[in-house]
């Protein structure tokens, strides 16, 4: 996965990442655009992943029974996710059917209908999918400190939206945040595959570039102020598992302490998996797991951050041990982190964090679509550079380096800590 | 381009062989990305549990990764993950799983870890214990998955009286009743070369994985393996049952409603496969995810699903709605079956599936893992080394009036098994 890319921008400020692979008969086309729940304010939230559904509702030329056949019909994989700070659609085609993907996507940056009552029997969707999300005890515990540790930025609120606010949001609210960021200046391409890249090329502006530039969306300012003090809550709901979580304040993807915490959460829970598709590897031998998971204080724990514009946070997910109460886990865990913030790790562990990171990349070449996820996943906070030089980064942190943000980044007045209670079988 | 055919597996390039103490190897070589991966069956499912001890093959499957006569649990881990390899074990109702992935140069730890722990698991008492606590943890959060419960209280009734209507994962009191002695005797009877089967596939020559199969493996003998049991019979149920399994506190009910199916090795497999497709996959969910999300805006999902293995499937729609509308989703969902059952299918809903089916191939067939497990497909239902190059043959060779007559033989909209779980 490492083979240079073709970069080039259209006249209308689209950017468009090309990458030839001829291991397997598919193209996988992705179109991303820079908006998602960072830019949405109180009383609109959720709006971002709700236009996201609204695409797949059809336009005059590609109606939604039409889409969604004809993508099926071609023997197609597509799908769209919608984050904090990007909304992406893509589809992965036999090579010969690519180009139906591309008109689509051309179709639908601009022709989607919004229709009224398509808007209507949505609404119902989107709430049944949160309604499906409030089952899980740990997303009403992801929610919930969440919303604690970030109070100002829009990274607040969960990219599914509250509740309110999928009640009282109109059609016309949805248009409008269509119109606003979905346009050429505000999205960029991605394709990997099986294609001749003069061809396709030519073929994308021949369908992209008549889309009007649109005016440069306006955006939310409000830096999150720093954290004062450790901040504790408490969720309660069925069941009979305990789940603690514990969240610390994380730079944003292109800050030099990116790959140094990435070591760090290697060394602490277990590497993160990288790829969108494709496997990640167990995590049975990280520190946490030996600290909590063999001394039977939780029976599971996990970490990560995400890759993401502004600063947002760093989680470490337990699941309690029945016979164990959630402080001792939330002690064993401070131990650990004392332990990593006081002893300087070792070389080796710094060589075995990035041996990993190149098995789990090995392991996402495999398929084409996650080569192309990559490309413009990495443009939404840094660019394709950041993905290329990501090995030799991991390998220049020192264990000083991993020593020094341990100390900076981990720290309980830094941090919020959430334990879900259950209540037996009680609602 | 490169060609849609040669991107499929076939007797040309696929490498099987069968070791003298029975084991089944298949190999295919892919030099696109530096990595191998292995999977692998052999016959040590639920299927094999006693009724007071359900949930025994999985504990099995999963205390095998505990600690062997060479590596205790951290060293066996160690070794894996200081690589960015990964190894394991899981149990269904028939099979016991196991597989892993590494970058090629480590593959022969992977075939050493998989020859150890096949052959010289310890089961420790302290990693079984934890492992038992693990266990019963992921069965509390299981009680409290709608979902899971849906589907659990399903197959109770449908295969009522069968084996199919058990638990693989057990109950808790099941999973308390398991000894260490029932450990190591079903690994005793059960875990042997004969029927298992390894498949191999990555930047490695076949032939070489094979003969690195061989040498770690081939020498394995085990006089005590016994064959699993013969299937009983299964009588479908005679009339409509409904049961609802109340988990208070929850905002979403699940529905998982449906009937029998064909087994997999039955010509009726692949009509039934593409009205499956018809009924609730194509596109956005089919027919079933028209009229339930698209047009009702009932549920964010709603599909069916045909589950076609060695004994009898099960065909059936699950869809997760608001408590309130239970029971409008679950007639609608009732009205969709009957029309099915009752007007079958258009010619153009049949070729269109026909070529998602056939179009959709190499996608599938794309990474290591989804070639390894076609590997297996093609050794478990006897399909022959070309199927997946015939594959478009016989999509193509069902008709519309095959799709219907399938459809009548499985589902009957007056005798559906209804199962919910919700508040």
């Amino acid at each position: 996965m490492t083979e240079e890319i073709i970069q080039i921008t259209l006249s209308n400020g689209m950017k468009v990442l090309l990458k030839e692979i001829h291991t397997a008969p598919l193209v996988s086309s992705w179109v991303w655009y820079r908006v998602g729940s960072r830019d949405e304010v109180n009383g609109r939230t959720g709006i971002s992943h709700w236009v996201e559904h609204m695409q797949f509702k059809g336009t005059p030329e590609f109606p939604a029974s039409v889409l969604d056949k004809a993508i099926s019909r071609e023997g197609g994989m597509w799908n769209a996710m919608t984050y904090l700070d990007w909304t992406t659609y893509f589809e992965t085609m036999p090579a010969d059917k690519i180009d139906l993907g591309l008109r689509l996507e051309a179709d639908r940056m601009v022709n989607s209908a919004f229709d009224e009552q398509e808007v209507g029997s949505e609404r119902m969707v989107v709430i049944s999918e949160r309604e499906g999300n409030e089952n899980e005890p740990q997303f009403q515990l992801g929610e919930a400190v969440q919303g604690a540790a970030v109070r100002v930025h829009a990274y607040h609120h969960e990219v599914i939206g509250d509740m309110a606010d999928l009640h009282s949001m109109t059609r016309d609210d949805l248009y409008e945040h269509y119109r606003t960021y979905y346009i050429p200046n505000n999205s960029i391409m991605a394709v990997a595959g099986d294609f001749d890249t003069d061809q396709m090329l030519e073929r994308i502006k021949e369908l992209f570039e008549p889309i009007p530039a649109g005016a440069e969306p306006a955006r939310l300012a409000r830096p999150e102020p720093e954290q004062k003090g450790e901040l504790r809550l408490s969720v309660e709901g069925p069941g009979e598992t305990t789940y603690v979580q514990a969240c610390y304040r994380f730079p944003n993807a292109s800050h030099a302490d990116f790959f140094p915490l990435a070591v760090l959460d290697s060394l602490l829970a277990g590497p993160s998996n990288l790829n969108m598709f494709g496997g990640g590897i167990s995590n049975k031998t990280s520190r946490l797991y030996r600290a909590l998971v063999e001394k039977e204080l939780a029976v599971s724990v996990s970490g990560g951050a995400q890759a993401t514009i502004d600063p947002f946070l760093y989680s470490i997910n337990m699941t309690i041990h029945p016979q164990r109460k959630p402080e001792d886990a939330l002690s064993a865990l401070d131990n650990e982190i004392k332990r990593i913030q006081d002893e300087q790790v070792n070389e080796d562990e710094i060589l075995r964090a990035i041996k990993q990171a190149r098995a789990i990349f090995a392991y996402g070449s495999e398929n084409i679509t996650n080569q192309a996820f990559w490309m413009g996943y990495a443009e939404m906070f840094a660019d394709y550079n950041w993905f290329l030089s990501y090995l030799d980064n991991l390998a220049a942190v020192t264990p000083a380096d991993v020593q020094r943000v341990a100390q900076q980044y981990l720290l309980p007045k830094s941090r919020v800590v959430g334990t879900y209670v259950p209540n037996g079988g009680e609602a | 381009m490169a060609s849609v055919r040669h991107s499929l597996p076939g007797a040309d390039d696929i490498h099987r062989v069968e070791l003298p103490n029975g084991i089944v190897l298949l190999a295919r070589a892919n030099f696109n990305s530096p990595s191998v991966v292995i999977s692998a069956y052999l016959h040590a499912g639920g299927l094999l549990d006693p009724d007071e001890k359900l949930g025994l093959a999985d504990f099995v499957s999963s205390a095998l990764m505990r600690g062997t006569q060479r590596r205790d649990f951290q060293k066996l881990y160690d070794e894996l993950e200081s690589v960015g390899a990964s190894f394991g074990y899981n149990s269904g109702t028939h099979y016991a799983g196991f597989g892993g992935r590494s970058l090629v140069e480590d593959l022969p730890l992977l075939l050493d870890v998989m020859a150890d722990t096949l052959q010289n698991p310890t089961f420790p008492v302290d990693q079984v214990e934890k492992l038992r606590a693990q266990m019963l943890t992921g069965l509390a959060i299981r009680a409290q998955d709608t979902s899971d419960m849906a589907s659990l209280t399903f197959d109770e009734l449908l295969y009522a009286g069968h084996p199919y209507s058990r638990s693989d994962e057990g109950w808790p009191e099941t999973v308390q009743a398991i000894t260490l002695d029932d450990l190591e005797e079903f690994h005793r009877r059960y875990y042997g070369p004969r029927g298992m089967v390894i498949s191999i596939v990555g930047a490695v020559e076949p032939e070489k994985a094979v003969g690195e199969v061989e040498r770690v493996l081939g020498g394995w003998q085990n006089e005590a393996q016994e064959d699993a049991p013969a299937l009983p019979e299964f009588n479908p149920p005679t009339k409509t049952i409904q049961r609802h399994h109340a988990i208070a506190g929850k905002s979403q009910s699940d529905i998982v409603m449906g009937s029998h199916g064909p087994k997999r090795s039955d010509q009726e497999y692949m009509p039934a496969s593409l009205g499956n497709n018809i009924l609730g996959q194509f596109g956005l969910m089919g027919r079933i995810g028209d009229v339930v999300r698209e047009q009702s805006g009932l549920a964010y999902y709603a599909y069916s699903h045909l589950s076609a293995g060695v004994g009898p499937g099960a065909w059936y729609v699950n869809a997760g709605v608001n408590p309130a509308n239970l029971e409008k989703a679950t007639e609608l969902i009732k009205q969709e079956l009957k029309r099915y059952v009752d007007e079958g299918i258009t010619a153009e809903e049949l070729a269109d599936s026909q070529a998602n089916f056939v179009g959709r191939l190499p996608l599938s067939l794309e990474s290591n893992g989804g070639v390894a497990g076609s590997l297996l497909n093609i050794e478990r239902f006897d399909l022959g080394l070309d199927y997946y190059r015939q594959y478009p043959d016989l999509v193509n060779a069902v008709t519309v009036e095959d799709v219907l007559e399938t459809a009548r033989t499985y589902i009957d909209p007056e005798r559906l098994v209804i199962a919910t779980a919700g508040p």
